[in-house]
């Protein structure tokens, strides 16, 4: 458990967060390693986890029937792969493949969503924390449909 | 110059009009002066790099971020960023994509093809202030055309400049303007080379998303650092907020702007920005003294 603190201690996402709120959410931690090619987590799927990227490059994807997939995005290091967990009903919108391969730090959902119900402050920092990767990706989603180097 | 008295004037006497003619455009910046298509290499399926070359004489020297007008006989004049120096210094490259009538005209002369060239106009980027300094180069799309010069630039003279990071965005791994130049880049060890695409298949390995999340991935002191941005207006406004939001000064952060340049010296007033006009005033102009403009949709 100390060694899963220390890995959450080092990534830019709980900067600055007390030890003893990140020891709480180390709780609900364990370790992942995807080769290149895996999932993480296909679409539809029940979003009981999210993660903590370590280590290589996720791309998100989606399955268009008949064609191959598109990529929308890829994350990397010191990033966080999902937010489906925190709205219900929690059940993922997109496929996360690994696109090398990938260390990261799973979070389970269930056992962090019952630690923040029972400490709010807990939940408030998870939320100043997630809120902002929302909105940066929401502005990233209107350039992207802005399709703004095409031509016009 | 393809005219009927040109056509039929003998080789000596078309140089003495190419002399008299470049003679003139030096005193007269509305006279174009008479340039030939050397070279014209496709680059994407609606872009290309003319290599220019004066029929007589060299070609002026230029700053890198200035652009020239050019004029496609019988359909138009627009103005072009310069994307390069030709190999031998005795030209220019531009690269063009069609999105107009005298665009594609341009975008479709072959070898030997005359075009009436005027310039170079405008501001250049702030190299001589950056040295010392970390440089962020940020394109999107056409935008690498224009800093391909400053780019160049910075790595031939690699060593007055701190960390240099060249953060470039496409919409799709199939559309990334000077492919080969930029593995070529990517392949030095002294400079931080990010790629992203809007969308890509399985196929692309690289990073997708927008070109604005580089810029907090990329290694360099806000404090000391010199932005150079190019892209669609959208994507600046975009980036020169992230710059910010880094702690890149205002005043540090300089964008390439387009308007609708017609005259190039400032008279026509076409493309006015406020109290500035882009083509005397610009196309490189400091965020500081235009970010309030940016947000007004009249300007």
């Amino acid at each position: 458990m100390e060694r899963l603190d220390d890995l959450l201690a080092g990534h830019p996402f709980f900067a600055g967060m007390s030890p003893e709120l990140r020891a709480l959410i180390a709780g609900c931690a364990r370790n992942h390693r995807f080769d290149a090619g895996q999932y993480l987590f296909r679409e539809s799927g029940s979003a009981d986890e999210f993660f903590v990227l370590r280590h290589g490059r996720v791309a998100l994807e989606l399955a268009q029937p008949g064609r191959a997939p598109v990529v929308f995005e890829t994350l990397g290091e010191g990033e966080i792969v999902g937010a489906s967990w925190l709205v219900p009903p929690y059940r993922w919108n997109y496929d996360a493949r690994a696109a090398t391969l990938v260390r990261a730090v799973g979070i389970d959902a269930a056992c962090l969503r019952g630690k923040c119900e029972a400490d709010h402050h807990l939940g408030y920092e998870m939320m100043k924390r997630f809120v902002p990767i929302l909105v940066q990706r929401l502005h990233a989603t209107q350039l992207q449909i802005l399709d703004i180097y095409g031509n016009r | 110059m393809e005219t009927a008295e040109a056509a039929a004037a003998a080789p000596g006497q078309i140089a003495d009009m190419a002399r008299i003619a470049a003679a003139a455009a030096a005193a007269d910046p509305f006279l174009p002066r008479v340039y030939r298509v050397r070279q014209a290499r496709r680059e994407l399926g609606d872009t290309v790099t003319l290599e220019l070359q004066p029929e007589s004489g060299a070609a002026p020297a230029f700053a890198p971020g200035q652009f020239n007008m050019l004029y496609r006989h019988g359909v138009g004049e627009t103005a072009i960023s310069i994307s390069g120096a030709s190999e031998d210094g005795a030209g220019f490259l531009h690269t063009v994509r069609k999105v107009g009538a005298v665009s594609a005209a341009l975008a479709g002369l072959e070898p030997g093809a005359a075009v009436g060239v005027r310039g170079p106009f405008g501001s250049g980027w702030p190299l001589a202030a950056a040295e010392g300094a970390d440089v962020v180069v940020v394109a999107g799309g056409l935008g690498l055309a224009p800093l391909r010069p400053a780019i160049r630039h910075l790595l031939a003279r690699r060593e007055r400049y701190g960390r240099v990071a060249i953060l470039f965005g496409a919409r799709h791994p199939r559309e990334l303007l000077f492919r080969q130049e930029l593995e070529r880049w990517r392949a030095r060890l002294d400079v931080d080379v990010m790629v992203t695409v809007d969308h890509a298949d399985a196929s692309w390995h690289g990073s997708v998303g927008v070109v604005t999340p580089l810029i907090r991935r990329a290694a360099f002191d806000p404090h000391e650092t010199h932005a150079l941005v190019c892209g669609p207006e959208v994507m600046m406004r975009f980036a020169a907020g992230a710059l910010c939001d880094a702690g890149v000064p205002q005043s540090r952060i300089h964008l390439s702007m387009e308007r609708n340049m017609k005259c190039a010296i400032g008279l026509c007033g076409h493309c006015q920005f406020g109290p500035a006009f882009v083509c005397k005033d610009g196309p490189v102009m400091r965020y500081d003294r235009i970010a309030g403009l940016l947000a007004v949709r009249e300007i």
